[in-house]
C-alpha cells in the first residue's frame, strides 16, 4: 500500500513539472516580447536574456504610437469590434429566440440551412463575396467589414441552445398575459440568457479583434486600416527596429490580454460547448 | 377567420424574427457559394469583359506547377499538424483531468496563446527564429550546437517552422474541447475498472478514448479543416517563402486573386478548397455514426 501511494506522489509530481515546463513554453515567447518591447535594438538580442531590461526603454511605445497613426488603428478597430459585437448579438439572438421558441412552417428546414453555412469555408468564398461588396459600392469601407462579420451562424446555434434550456412556461405564461413577442423576448429570454450572450461577446470580439484577412482586403485608406494590418504594415516598413515593433506588438496584444483575464471562463465554456454539442 | 388570422400572425413574427439574419446569409453566404462555381468558369478579372472559359481553369490548375507546389505544401502541413496537435492536446488534458494541483491555472496558461492574434505570434516568432541573432539560435549555439538551423530562411525547415508555431499556438484550444469531453466521462467507471485490476493504460485505452470519440472525432475534423484554411501565419511569416517553400493553398488564391486579379482562375482554386472541406464535412457526418461510441 505504502509503495502504491509513493508511487502515486512521485507520479504527479513528475506530472507537475512536465506541465509546468510546458506552460513556460506557453508564455516564455510573450515575456521575451515583453521585454524586448522595452529594450533598444542591441540590446534584444544579447545572450544571455536579460529578463529585466536595465533600463526600461518606454520611448519605444511613444514612437510607435507616433511614428504611424496607431490611435487610428486602434479605435478603428474598437469601433469595428463593438459594432458586429452588438449587431451579432442582436441578429443572432432574434434568429435564436425564433428557433427555439415560435413555431412556423419550414422552421427546421431553416435551421438546417444555418447549420450549413456553418460549415462553409469562409477562404473559399471570398472572392465572390469580395466581388458582391465592390458591387455595392462599399469597397474601402468600414461598411464592408461590418456587414460581412454581422451574421453568425454559430452564434445563433449556441444562443438557440441556451434558450431550448429555458422552460416554454415562461414564454407561454406571458403570451397568455398579452405580452408581444418582442417583449417575451427582450424582456424574460434575454435577461436569462446572459451568459450565454457574454460567450457569445468575448467570441466575437475576439474574432473581430484578430482578424487579419478580412481587413486586408477591404481596407486600402490608411485611415481606415484596422490594428493587426497597420501593425503587420509597420513591421515591413521598419523590419530592422527590433524595440519598436516589438512595442506595437504588445500594443496589439493588450486588450485582449485584458479580456482574456476577465472573461476567459466566456472564452473557455464557448469553445467546449463547440465541442460537446457540435 | 379570427383564429387563422392570429394563426398566420404567429407565423410571421416567426419569420421576421429570423428576416436579418437569413438576408445576410443569402447574401453574403448563400450567393457567394454560387456564384464562385459561376466565376471559376470564366477569365473574369475585374473588369465588365469577360468570356466563358467551361473547365479550362480546373484543367489549368492541375498542370500549374505552381498550385501543385502549394496543394503539396498544405497536404504536408495537415499531415504534420493535426496529429501533432491532437496528441499534444489530448495529454494535456488527460494530465489536467487526473485532478492535478493548480488544474485551472494550467489551463489558462495552456489555453493563453490561442486568444492572441496569429499577426503578433507569427512576428514574435520569425524574430525569435533569426538566424544569427534570435534567442532560439543563440540558446543552441550556447549549447555547442555549431550549426543551428536556418528556420524560416531555410526551404527544407520554412513550413517545419511555421509548423511549430501552429502547434504551438492551437493545441490549448483543442485541449479546452477535450477537457470538456473528458468531464463528461463518469467516474465510477475509471473506479470499476481500477477494482477489476487494469493499469493506467488499460483505462486509457479502453475507456477514455472509446468514451472520448464524439468530442475526438470532432476535433480532428475542426483542425484538418482549419489547416486547409491556413494563411495568416504563412502570409506574416514566410509569404510563402523563400521561394515557393511554404506557399500553401488559401495564400495561392489571395494572391491570385488579390494580387493578380484573376479572379476566375483564383474562383477555381478556391472552389477546389470548397470541395475538400465539403468531403471532410461529409465524412464527419457519415462517420460520427459509423465509429463513434456514444453513451448509452
Amino acid at each position: 500500500m505504502n509503495a502504491y501511494k509513493l508511487k502515486k506522489i512521485i507520479g504527479s509530481r513528475l506530472l507537475f513539472i512536465v506541465l509546468t515546463i510546458v506552460g513556460f513554453t506557453m508564455i516564455v515567447p510573450f515575456a521575451w516580447t515583453l521585454s524586448s518591447s522595452l529594450k533598444f535594438d542591441r540590446e534584444i538580442f544579447e545572450y544571455p536574456i536579460k529578463w529585466i531590461p536595465e533600463v526600461l526603454r518606454w520611448s519605444n511605445y511613444k514612437e510607435v504610437w507616433t511614428r504611424v497613426p496607431f490611435l487610428t488603428y486602434y479605435l478603428n478597430t474598437i469601433k469595428l469590434s463593438v459594432i458586429v459585437t452588438i449587431g451579432q448579438l442582436v441578429t443572432c439572438s432574434l434568429a435564436a429566440y425564433s428557433f427555439s421558441k415560435l413555431s412556423f412552417p419550414g422552421r427546421d428546414k431553416i435551421f438546417l440551412f444555418y447549420l450549413a453555412t456553418m460549415m462553409v469555408p469562409w477562404h473559399a468564398i471570398m472572392i465572390p463575396q469580395f466581388i458582391i461588396i465592390k458591387g455595392l459600392g462599399l469597397y474601402d469601407s468600414h461598411t464592408a467589414i461590418v456587414l460581412l462579420n454581422l451574421f453568425s451562424a454559430f452564434g445563433v446555434f449556441l444562443l438557440r441552445q441556451f434558450m431550448l434550456g429555458i422552460p416554454t412556461e415562461l414564454s407561454e405564461a406571458a403570451r397568455i398575459d398579452g405580452c408581444s413577442e418582442i417583449k417575451i423576448y427582450s424582456k424574460i429570454i434575454m435577461p436569462i440568457c446572459k451568459p450565454g450572450l457574454a460567450t457569445l461577446t468575448v467570441f466575437t470580439f475576439n474574432h473581430m479583434w484578430n482578424d487579419y484577412l478580412g481587413p486586408m482586403i477591404y481596407l486600402n485608406t490608411d485611415n481606415l486600416k484596422t490594428i493587426q494590418i497597420g501593425l503587420a504594415a509597420f513591421r515591413s516598413q521598419y523590419g530592422a527596429e527590433y524595440g519598436l515593433i516589438m512595442a506595437g506588438t504588445v500594443s496589439a496584444l493588450f486588450p485582449m490580454v485584458l479580456i482574456y483575464c476577465i472573461a476567459q471562463k466566456y472564452l473557455i465554456e464557448g469553445i467546449a460547448f463547440s465541442g460537446l454539442k457540435g | 377567420m379570427e383564429r387563422k388570422r392570429r394563426i398566420k400572425r404567429k407565423w410571421l413574427t416567426g419569420y421576421l424574427f429570423i428576416l436579418p439574419s437569413f438576408v445576410g446569409f443569402f447574401i453574403f453566404m448563400a450567393l457567394p457559394v454560387i456564384m464562385g462555381f459561376g466565376i471559376s468558369l470564366t477569365d473574369y478579372n475585374g473588369f465588365n469583359q469577360f468570356k466563358f472559359v467551361g473547365l479550362s481553369n480546373y484543367i489549368n490548375m492541375f498542370k500549374d506547377e505552381y498550385f501543385l507546389i502549394s496543394f503539396r505544401n498544405n497536404v504536408l502541413y495537415t499531415l504534420v499538424t493535426v496529429p501533432c496537435t491532437i496528441v499534444i492536446a489530448l495529454l494535456l488534458a488527460v494530465a489536467l483531468n487526473t485532478g492535478i494541483k493548480g488544474k485551472s491555472v494550467f489551463r489558462t496558461i495552456f489555453f493563453f496563446p490561442t486568444i492572441t492574434s496569429m499577426v503578433a505570434v507569427g512576428i514574435v516568432w520569425s524574430m525569435m527564429f533569426h538566424p544569427s541573432r534570435g534567442p532560439i539560435n543563440q540558446f543552441l549555439m550556447a549549447l555547442g550546437v555549431e550549426n543551428p538551423p536556418q528556420w524560416l530562411v531555410s526551404t527544407k525547415l520554412a513550413l517545419f517552422s511555421v509548423m511549430i508555431v501552429a502547434i504551438w499556438k492551437q493545441a490549448g484550444y483543442y485541449m479546452v474541447m477535450l477537457l470538456a469531453g473528458l468531464q463528461t466521462i463518469p467516474r465510477h467507471m475509471y473506479e470499476a475498472a481500477q477494482i477489476d485490476g487494469a493499469n493506467a493504460f488499460q483505462r486509457f485505452f479502453k475507456i477514455t478514448l472509446p468514451m472520448l470519440s464524439p468530442t475526438m472525432f470532432l476535433v480532428v475534423i475542426m483542425s484538418i479543416i482549419s489547416s486547409f484554411q491556413v494563411f495568416d501565419l504563412i502570409s506574416v511569416m514566410t509569404e510563402g517563402g523563400p521561394g515557393r517553400a511554404t506557399n500553401v493553398l488559401v495564400y495561392r488564391i489571395y494572391q491570385e486573386g488579390f494580387k493578380y486579379l484573376r479572379f476566375g482562375y483564383a474562383s477555381a482554386m478556391a472552389y477546389f478548397l470548397f470541395i475538400i472541406i465539403m468531403i471532410i464535412t461529409l465524412i464527419q457526418y457519415r462517420g460520427q455514426k459509423k465509429w463513434v461510441t456514444y453513451m448509452q
